[in-house]
């Protein structure tokens, strides 16, 4: 479905992928884990065209999108929610979506299929997406990459700042997404949290792809966590 | 409050205003009929810099250019081809439109503070096209239609356009016509679109739309907007001159959207018809009566950064478009 195949990326002189490669199937949940600044984020970034990639190709379905600029790659169906959320703040809950929806003419249905999954949202509708809670944000900044009804979703440190009941809400929508055929890119600070939800477990090492595990692979050998993220499995928070 | 209460506020604001105004012709003394004539006309100009900057979020120092386009391209016509002046009026706008739609095929790969000087840097250079082609523009002197360029027949009846009353509501037309379109605009999923792009316009491209695309939309409507009110000044009021091309051309509507209300439909009028009338009342009082402009602009920014309608939104009114 999506393959990244040996992928370098720049910021400016600074070389931050290299040779990155990984390939996620239908429905599939693979999550992203490494360091501070190995270059998880550039990684879902370079997928999402908002960075250059100088070398090496990302096909999704065959169509090659190193070429595309972001909007072209978000048609294709690759619905994407970056860290810190990035909302637009000063319209209502209601315009937010009605601009999700207006993308690929998604209509009704695709509106109640989002305000399913976050029936608090239903409830905020008239209320502006800056006075929202953290969490509801979350909810609203994942909810708008759906409006696209992706096929893929990125998704880049969800949890960061939610207490544990909103983590858990966000971890139940990707076991959700996952249930709808949606595969996902998950980038996620909480090893625990990610090893629940994940198929496999995708390490990232100063920019190179590292190895790719099963959870089950991680529970019996913790030392790869300790090798690759600094921290072992109990640990809430891990670094990044 | 529900959908129809909201646009029967809407419709009900916007149709007061301009009811408003149609009422103020029979009221105004000769001088103040003659200043709101301009003024409405002005405020067209204001409406479509708005569109750029206070719904897409793009702040341009040049659009004195867009308004020249209309000025030059209306009057030029006119003066060296005694056009029929709907046509020349067309010609303007038009002017404006194709010169907003080239600019911004250039200064659109800027963004922010390099978009702003990349603008300014092209007004500059229309301004000294404007003086360096004096033979044709007649410079700071300008042009000077007649009475009789700027009349024609129409359905067997004579349009003057140098009659006060008639000017008045043509002006009124243009601006009515101007409010109607950016209350449309607004409320249309292009709107929407543009105004996502002012909140975040990264976020806007992540979910498929293509920004640029959608800003060179915004800055050509802008740029027709600006013809336009160019084009109707020279037809109404019978001169273009290269002062029109200067910049400051460029900071007043910026000025009168800032004070209105940016990112408002009815913003522009309102600052306009204050700036307007500030600006009169200090030039009677003092040669330098631009640093009255730059007092305001300070207080503005400081102080009031949203204008008035803009903090009329904000505190009580949110429905205001």
């Amino acid at each position: 479905m999506l393959k990244v195949d040996r992928i370098n990326c720049f910021y400016g002189h600074v070389q931050v992928l290299r040779d990155f490669s990984l390939d996620l199937a239908p429905g599939e949940v693979l999550c992203l884990l490494g360091r501070n600044g190995a270059g998880k984020t550039t990684a879902l970034k370079a997928i999402m065209g908002l960075i250059g990639v100088r070398q090496g190709s990302i096909k999704f379905d065959n169509v090659e999108l190193t070429s595309l600029p972001p909007h072209e790659v978000a048609k294709q169906g690759i619905g994407y929610t970056p860290q810190g959320r990035r909302l637009f703040s000063d319209l209502t809950v209601d315009e937010n979506l009605k601009i999700g929806l207006m993308t690929r003419n998604r209509g009704a249905a695709t509106r109640a299929r989002v305000l399913d999954l976050f029936p608090i949202l239903a409830k905020r509708l008239q209320q502006r997406a800056g006075t929202l809670s953290g969490g509801e944000q979350q909810m609203l900044a994942t909810a708008l990459a759906l409006c696209v009804e992706p096929r893929i979703m990125l998704l880049d440190e969800p949890t960061e700042g939610l207490m544990p009941l909103m983590i858990n809400k966000i971890l139940e929508i990707v076991g959700k997404l996952k249930e709808a055929g949606v595969a996902t890119i998950l980038v996620e600070q909480r090893v625990e949290s990610a090893l629940h939800v994940a198929d496999r477990i995708a390490f990232i090492e100063n920019g190179r792809s590292a190895e790719i595990v099963s959870p089950e692979q991680i529970h019996a050998d913790p030392s790869l966590l300790h090798q690759y993220v600094g921290v072992g499995v109990g640990v809430r928070k891990a670094a990044r | 409050m529900t959908g129809a209460d909201k646009r029967l506020r809407v419709l009900a604001l916007h149709g007061g205003l301009v009811l408003v105004l149609f009422a103020l012709q029979f009221l105004l003394p000769d001088y103040d009929h003659t200043n709101f004539t301009s003024i409405m006309v002005l405020a067209t100009y204001a409406m479509g810099y708005n569109i750029l900057v206070g719904y897409t979020g793009l702040l341009s120092l040049g659009h004195a250019m867009f308004f020249a386009a209309g000025l030059y391209g209306a009057g030029m016509g006119v003066y060296y081809f005694a056009l029929h002046p709907v046509l020349a009026f067309v010609i303007g706008s038009s002017a404006g439109l194709i010169l907003a739609a080239l600019i911004g095929l250039i200064a659109l790969r800027t963004t922010g503070v390099a978009f702003m000087i990349v603008t300014m840097m092209f007004a500059q250079a229309a301004f000294l096209v404007t003086l360096y082609f004096n033979d044709v523009t007649h410079g700071d002197e300008g042009l000077t239609l007649t009475q009789a360029a700027r009349g024609f027949d129409l359905l067997g009846w004579h349009v003057d356009l140098t009659n006060p009353a008639l000017r008045y509501n043509l002006a009124l037309s243009l601006f009515t016509g101007a409010l109607v379109l950016c209350l449309a605009l607004v409320r249309s999923p292009i709107g929407r679109v543009l105004i996502a792009i002012r909140e975040n316009e990264e976020r806007t491209r992540m979910l498929g739309y293509d920004a640029r695309h959608y800003k060179l939309l915004a800055l050509s409507l802008s740029g027709l907007l600006s013809g336009a009110a160019g084009a109707a000044y020279v037809l109404f009021f019978g001169y273009v001159g290269s002062s029109f091309a200067a910049i400051q051309y460029s900071i007043y509507p910026l000025l009168w959207v800032l004070l209105g209300g940016v990112g408002t439909v009815v913003g522009p009028i309102i600052g306009t018809l204050l700036m307007f009338y500030l600006i009169e009342i200090s030039r009677d009082h003092m040669s330098s009566y631009m640093i009255v402009v730059g007092i305001m602009l300070v207080l503005l920014v400081l102080w009031f950064p949203k204008g008035i309608a803009g903090t009329i939104r904000a505190r009580w009114w949110g429905w205001i478009p």
